[in-house]
């Protein structure tokens, strides 16, 4: 039987706030909009966010977007392209204007103008006195803008469907995305959705990683989908950790516990963070302290029974100061370790938490990689936005609050040019039955029925060896080992097979589907760290300490034919301003 | 540890059955992790869930007669034997799965956006504290439906009573100090089904896993219409 086809002017892939937010512009603009999404739209990981978005309103300090940039630029350790962050500064006022006007519940100042609180990293005159860029509607901005965004969106009468899981994008002979082949989750059934043009919004993939701050349905599809479509994927190897995840669980603990004076300490109750960082102790920036923690737990000093966590205190602070401050965490602790933090400290581990590369755009979200004239070609029909997307304006290290923004501005710019490419090619390319035949294949080859191994056992094994061979530290002999398993772990892949051949709702089917992709990412993030000889940003090298600009101020590109990876340069020069040369990164 | 769990599979199953797994509880383990457990004894078992903390709200079941979220229930806090059912009073897909659509259209159909006529200024609409402080405990809905799944009057009337997670939004609405659709807000609730069929029986706000009142919403909304029309 002939496979169902749907035709849409513009079909994006993920409803969190990128997709979203590109969905409304289109929808707006009287396109055809579809959006797909695995999960009904606010179930996708932006509801997680909690701190804010970053914007120089100058509410409460005095502010400018120019600042915000140099910060930026200094937080991605010069890896971040200069004329993205740019636009990305400069958007980030309008953007949060028009989302309050959405309706976004904003927390308030007296005067009545959005709340902005102080972040990380934020500083006033370029490296000056600490800034408060971060607008905030209390601890639950990321639900606050993705509910906003998806009410905006019935408002628009946007085309949803819900509960469709993307296979794999459909490109014709001449390289032209086509759209998508997708699977309706509740009835089984492979859906062709044509488009003029396809936006992958499908988010991040922190559960590639054993212990993570991500959502269960963060499996790197989008960019999974990328890769097998001939796409390089771009600085893979920069993986942001959270030092304090809750141990063995995950959840976020807020560095505002260590701001309102809680300390970390080792198994013998020292407190080690002394001896890494002398002055700026456990308040000392994120990759130092998550590099402390793995150190003690190396040297055997981590507590528990299996010596896999340090401990956070803040009991000494006092049950008011606790409670009053610390409300959110204190509801983590008691749902989900059963302790009040006021009384005993908290068990926590660095935690993946954020992907800052992804799949290669442009400023106006259009995938660009190497092709015949030149390395930054653009791929006709496609953009990508959102945390699957390397734009890139996080380079090597991500800023608190800057993800958002970067969602919201580039899922926004995606529409923007979208409507301009549908304008300029308004039909319909044919697409054939060929087209389809790699995503079918790829669905299918889970029909093999017979004994095998388990989804679930791989999937396991693939999250444990990401965590010890591509962690927070990170060296030649470890990373090569990891390469070594992984390759195994790839081969066996092919055995696996599936129990549940049903059509209904076959979340087994899914989850395999899933798999498949996080072994991918999996790889493009082992074989480019492996790759980049330095450290920088979140990506530390204990055989290569030092931050080495004269050969590696470079993006990489990985690709999946051939395991090869390329790099091209950064693109240092802003639009409008003088350009932030590299300088030594200290707080 | 047992647990008992709803199969209901429509491609084999003429009638739902309870099935037993026996999971070996860890301390602090919550019962979506044990529900993972069961899914890697049978990959055939089939339920909804994606954050793990409380904030997406797909993994609303029925635990032992009660809707709750699966990841915020410690299994410490249930009493054996447990019993793990789908929402009730919603057609079942598949084991722990029911589809949400006619909770969804209720959703959609009180306009839940802001509504505005005045134009908009370059910067932010300002709002005082005091008026944005009217908006909490109503903005922080997850859509999980515990609650209208509870409601007894939704169960009788669900095509025609909202349920208590639209009315919630309904008043989170009217309640915005930037709103400006009062009256059309007010005149699509009228009759006797859309909102008034709620009598108070609190079933939503004992369930409800973010501390939520729906009851005193509505209880806001009727007052609301009373003063509109004097
Ligand atoms: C706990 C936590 C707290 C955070 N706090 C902050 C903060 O305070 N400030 C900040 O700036 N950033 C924060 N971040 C980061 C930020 O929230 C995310 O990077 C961002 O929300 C990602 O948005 P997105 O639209 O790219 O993807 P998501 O919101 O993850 O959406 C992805 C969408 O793609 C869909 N999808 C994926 N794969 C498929 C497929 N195969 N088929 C169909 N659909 C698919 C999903 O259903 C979903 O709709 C936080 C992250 C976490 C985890
Ligand atoms: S108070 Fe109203 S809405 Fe809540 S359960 Fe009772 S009847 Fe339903
Ligand atoms: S009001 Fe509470 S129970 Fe009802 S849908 Fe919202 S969060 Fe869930
Ligand atoms: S899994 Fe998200 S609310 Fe339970």
């Amino acid at each position: 039987m002939p496979i169902p086809r749907r035709h849409f002017d513009a079909l994006i892939i993920g409803a969190g706030g990128a997709g979203l937010n590109a969905a409304l512009r289109l929808a707006s603009a009287e396109l055809r909009v579809a959006v797909v999404s695995k999960v009904f739209p606010t179930r996708s990981h932006t509801v997680a966010a909690q701190g804010g978005v970053n914007a120089a309103l100058a509410n409460v300090l005095p502010d400018h977007w120019h600042w915000h940039m140099f910060d930026t630029v200094k937080g991605s350790d010069y890896l971040g392209d200069q004329d993205a962050i740019e636009t990305m500064c400069r958007e980030a006022i309008p953007t949060v204007y028009e989302l309050e006007h959405a309706g976004v519940p904003f927390s308030r100042l007296e005067n009545g103008k959005i709340y902005q609180r102080a972040f990380g990293g934020q500083s006033q005159q370029f490296g000056g006195e600490q800034a408060a860029r971060t607008c905030a509607a209390a601890d639950r901005t990321g639900h606050a803008i993705l509910h906003t965004l998806y009410q905006q969106n019935i408002r628009a009468r946007t085309h949803f469907f819900d509960e469709y899981f993307a296979i794999d994008l459909i490109r014709d002979s001449e390289g032209v995305v086509l759209g998508a082949l997708v699977l309706g989750i509740e009835d089984g059934e492979p859906l062709v959705i044509a488009a003029k043009t396809t936006l992958l919004a499908t988010g991040g993939y922190g559960q590639v990683f054993r212990t993570n701050t991500n959502a269960f349905i963060n499996t790197g599809d989008g960019m999974a989908m990328a890769l097998r479509a001939g796409i390089p994927l771009q600085d893979m190897e920069f993986y942001q950790f959270h030092p304090t995840g809750v141990a063995g669980k995950g959840m976020l603990i807020t560095e505002a516990a260590r701001g309102e004076g809680g300390y970390l300490v080792n198994a013998d109750g020292e407190r080690f963070m002394e001896r890494y960082a002398p002055s700026a102790r456990d308040l000392a920036s994120r990759d130092v302290v998550a590099r402390a923690i793995v150190s003690e737990i190396r040297a055997g000093r981590g507590c528990g029974a299996q010596k896999d966590y340090v401990l956070l205190k803040v009991d000494h602070l006092g049950a008011e100061v606790v409670h009053q401050r610390l409300p959110g965490i204190c509801d983590i602790c008691r749902v989900f370790l059963g302790i009040d933090p006021a009384q005993a400290p908290i068990p926590v581990f660095p935690t993946a938490h954020y992907a800052m590369g992804g799949i290669p755009t442009d400023p106006q979200a259009r995938v660009i990689m190497p092709a015949r004239h030149g390395p930054e070609e653009v791929v006709p029909g496609l953009y990508a936005a959102g945390e699957c997307a390397c734009v890139s304006v996080h380079g090597a290290n991500r800023l608190g609050g800057n993800s958002l923004l970067d969602i919201l501005v580039f899922g926004r710019a995606a529409g923007q040019d979208i409507l301009r490419y549908v304008s300029e090619n308004p039909h319909h390319r044919p697409l054939t039955d060929e087209d389809i035949e790699p995503g079918l294949a790829r669905l299918q080859r889970w029909a093999r029925r017979g004994d095998g191994e388990r989804v679930s056992v791989i999937k396991a094994e693939l999250r444990k060896l990401m965590e010890d061979h591509c962690g927070v530290f990170r060296d030649q002999e470890t990373m090569s080992h990891g390469v070594a398993k992984l390759t195994a772990l790839r081969e066996r892949l092919d055995i696996v097979r599936l129990q549940d051949h049903s059509q209904v709702f076959n979340t087994a089917r899914i989850e395999a589907l899933e798999l498949d992709n996080l072994l991918d990412v999996g790889t493009a993030t082992l074989m480019a760290a492996l790759a980049r000889e330095e450290s920088r940003g979140a990506h530390s090298r204990v055989d290569f300490p030092e931050r080495d600009d004269t050969h590696w101020l470079k993006h990489s590109l990985y690709s999946l034919s051939e395991d090869r990876i390329d790099y091209k340069p950064v693109r240092t020069k802003p639009i409008s301003v003088d350009s932030f040369p590299p300088k030594p990164r200290v707080y | 540890m047992k647990i008992r769990v709803y199969r209901f599979h429509p491609e084999r199953d003429q009638t739902p059955r309870m099935q037993s797994f026996e999971v070996a509880a860890r301390p602090g383990m919550m019962l979506r992790e044990a529900l993972l457990e069961i899914k890697a004894l049978d990959e055939s078992f089939a339920f909804r869930h994606s954050c793990g903390e409380g904030v997406c709200g797909s993994d609303s079941v029925n635990v032992n007669g009660r809707n709750c979220l699966a990841c915020t229930t410690a299994l410490a806090d249930l009493q054996e034997p447990i019993e793990v059912r789908p929402l009730p009073g919603r057609p079942v897909i598949r084991d722990l799965i029911v589809d949400m659509s006619q909770f969804y259209d209720h959703y959609r159909a009180i306009k839940p956006y802001l509504i505005r006529t005045d134009p908009l200024p370059e910067h932010e609409i300002h709002q005082t504290p005091e008026a944005r402080a009217k908006l909490d405990g109503l903005y922080e809905c997850i859509l999980c439906g515990c609650c209208s799944t509870a409601c007894p009057s939704f169960w009788w009337n669900p095509e025609r009573f909202h349920g208590p997670a639209a009315l919630l939004q309904a008043w989170r609405f009217l309640a915005d100090s930037r709103d400006q659709a009062t009256d059309e807000r007010l005149d699509a609730l009228e009759g006797a089904y859309k909102l008034f069929r709620c009598h108070s029986i609190m079933n939503c706000v004992e369930v409800c896993p973010k501390g939520l009142n729906p009851t005193q919403a509505i209880g806001n909304i009727k007052e609301l219409m009373l003063s509109q029309a004097l």
